[in-house]
């Protein structure tokens, strides 16, 4: 029977399957990070149990971790007493981690493709809803709550009920100056961010197979966005050639072997998908949000929209709020809409190539008066990487700030944190109220709009400099 | 585990729909590495600046009950969300839909998330409103949410309802199937990657 992606990806890994029950899930990758994995290690504490496989297992700080003086003891004693838990945690349990000050240290998405242990066909999960982002290889890969933490670790198995499936076919070529995070602001848009609510999205066609593998990773992150609990799309040689070579990728005789396999796993042709969606890749434009949930979003061409422009009622009650929590009036242009920061970073467009795009835009052009510039790369290889190609200078020289790896404003639990009413123009993937600092306004952007920003201060692509 | 059979309490309405966990608990609350005490995080911004927010009326004070609009639990995978309403003293939710991830959290950990209709959900906010007083029972058993003049039955699986009412942990039930799980391991591409 002809099988899509996502279900020949469930099969390989059935440990058991018995009527009335869940499937058991074997997991090849367990991600993990200090905020939502301290109460699972208690759990196997104080149950006497053992991590399984602490081979299949790779921690590393990134949540709570300063941008800056990351050599000093951390000032927040609460952030600090996670990182020490961590740290703790993992030294008793035999867990391979990566910390501040690491070279591999990162943000948990980004570090995983880099050190080439997310291959196509794997089950990955992470005590983290961006763990989506894996999807991109081919993998099949969710977020997990904490005590499923606990149950990964403690059985390297999780009891799950299938998924849905969804097929996102985005037809034809991007137009110039489109990313991967306009094709996924425009997805969440579309279907809304319940839309994808029981599925496996598999995103497909030109536009999708012309993207690189980062980009990729752009739009499987904020499948979540949508919903939706994984998204996928099918390995081919884009794939291969970024995993080839990299520390944990197959060598040799391994190598061909995996290949094959990996070969085999995309959709079959007439395989069925529970729901799908066809977008024309021509229609797209930069895109970016005006509300509080990432499917308040709209055309950089548009205005922020009215209430009355919404059919139910929920929706008009929810645009109003958003506006007001925005500050924002219905029909200004977002053109017009200035900010007071613009974060590049995260695990959705915190990887080189988006480092690279932006600076691109940026180069020989000044930040803004007024504006602060926070260039967070997704990980210390990413930084280095960015040094090396002389980024960090094009950078400072705009007059942006050039930081450590983490997470950073983009949850706001360090400390880089949007003030009461500040608006920021965000590479990352959440503009709900208080994500970025209690108060604080977010526009989500793709990495070229950021930088526009940063030199005009009011909402722009780079076609307006 | 607390085993859930049925439960009856007062409860309180919430009428937002899309309410996503950064607002069910805000991250600064993610930093304890404690699993209990996160009752103060619960809805802590709406709480601290809306006296007219739900919670912050005397006389829906002590209820066990939640009455959500739709998509609730939206955004992040923080089990805390389910921690805070739990620590706080909820045994349910009620909604017409969720976030997939907070409703597996929330049936793992013994809090019943209930998937109702949107009718039925107006109906119970009106007259929870109307009298706060007003007793709902949710009973599992008989997989049906009762007050005043409503009878509403719900969907739930056999096997998380056997889960719930046995107040049975995950992992003690998968950990009987070790046998399994090394058959299968020894059954894995000798490629696959290790991360040590
Ligand atoms: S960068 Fe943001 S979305 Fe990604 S893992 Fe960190 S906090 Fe989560």
């Amino acid at each position: 029977m002809a099988r899509t992606m996502a279900e020949k990806v469930w099969a390989e890994h059935v440990v058991r399957r018995a009527e009335g029950e869940p499937d058991l899930l074997y997991i090849d990758l367990h991600l993990v990070h200090e905020v939502t994995s301290p109460q699972a290690f208690e759990g196997l504490r104080l149950a006497n149990r053992p991590v399984r496989r602490p081979d299949l297992t790779i921690a590393t700080e990134d949540h709570n971790v300063p941008t800056e003086n990351i050599l000093a003891p951390i000032a927040d004693p609460v952030s600090r007493t996670q990182i020490d838990t961590l740290r703790k945690n993992c030294s008793d349990f035999g867990v391979r981690l990566h910390p501040m000050g690491d070279i591999d240290q990162g943000i948990v998405h980004v570090v995983g493709p880099q050190l080439g242990l997310t291959q196509p066909g794997m089950t990955v999960v992470c005590g983290d809803s961006h763990t989506s982002t894996h999807g991109a290889f081919g993998a099949l890969a969710f977020g997990i709550g904490t005590s499923q933490v606990e149950h990964v670790l403690a059985t390297q198995t999780l009891p799950m009920t299938p998924f849905k499936t969804m097929a996102v076919t985005v037809n034809g070529s991007l137009n110039e100056g489109v990313t991967a995070k306009d094709i996924i602001l425009a997805v969440i848009a579309r279907i809304g961010t319940g839309g994808g609510q029981g599925y496996v999205i598999e995103y497909r066609g030109e536009a999708i197979r012309e993207l690189s593998m980062e980009a990729r990773m752009t739009v499987c992150n904020m499948s979540i966005e949508a919903g939706a609990r994984a998204g996928m799309i099918a390995p081919d040689d884009t794939t291969f050639a970024y995993i080839k070579g990299r520390p944990h990728a197959p060598q040799g005789a391994d190598w061909d072997a995996a290949v094959a396999h990996w070969q085999s796993l995309g959709t079959d042709d007439g395989a069925a998908y529970d729901h799908e969606v066809v977008i024309d890749a021509a229609d797209l434009s930069p895109f970016v949000t005006w509300g509080t949930n990432p499917g308040q979003g709209v055309a950089l061409d548009g205005a922020v929209p009215a209430p009355e422009d919404f059919a139910s009622p929920a929706q008009r009650a929810s645009t109003e709020k958003a506006l007001a929590y925005m500050g924002l009036q219905a029909g200004t242009p977002m053109r017009d809409i200035r900010v007071d920061t613009v974060f590049l970073g995260s695990c959705t467009n915190g990887r080189i190539e988006d480092l690279r795009a932006a600076a691109e835009v940026i180069k020989g052009r000044k930040v803004a008066d007024d504006v602060r510039m926070l260039v967070v790369p997704g990980s210390m290889r990413v930084k280095e990487q960015a040094a090396d190609e002389g980024l960090d200078a094009v950078f400072r020289a705009a007059g942006a700030e050039w930081r450590e790896a983490g997470c950073s404003m983009c949850l706001g639990m360090n400390p880089d944190q949007l003030k009461p009413g500040e608006r920021s123009a965000s590479t990352s993937n959440r503009n709900f109220e208080g994500r970025q600092g209690k108060g604080g306004r977010t526009h989500l952007v793709s990495p070229l709009v950021a930088a526009a920003t940063a030199v005009r201060g009011t909402l722009s692509s780079p076609a307006d400099l | 585990m607390e085993k859930f059979t049925v439960h009856t309490g007062r409860a309180v309405p919430l009428r937002y729909s899309n309410v996503d966990t950064d607002q069910i608990i805000p991250a600064v609350y993610l930093k304890r590495v404690s699993r209990t005490g996160f009752e103060d995080g619960l809805f802590a911004a709406w709480r601290a600046n809306d006296p007219e927010f739900v919670l912050n009326k005397p006389e829906f004070e002590g209820g066990t009950v939640l009455i959500a609009g739709s998509d609730f639990g939206t955004g992040s995978s923080r089990e805390h969300a389910v921690w805070a309403l739990q620590d706080y003293g909820f045994k349910a939710v009620l909604a017409p839909r969720y976030a997939d991830i907070f409703r597996g959290n929330s049936l793992k950990g013994g809090l019943l998330t209930v998937v109702l209709d949107e009718q039925v959900i107006e109906r119970l906010w009106d007259m929870v409103e109307a009298d706060p007083a007003t007793e709902v029972t949710v009973d599992l058993e008989r997989r049906e949410v009762r007050a005043p003049g409503i009878a509403e039955s719900f969907e739930l699986d056999d096997y998380t309802r056997w889960r719930l009412r046995e107040g049975l942990d995950d992992i003690a039930l998968t950990l009987r199937h070790t046998e399994e799980i090394d058959a299968f391991e020894a059954r894995r591409a000798s490629w696959s990657p290790v991360t040590q």
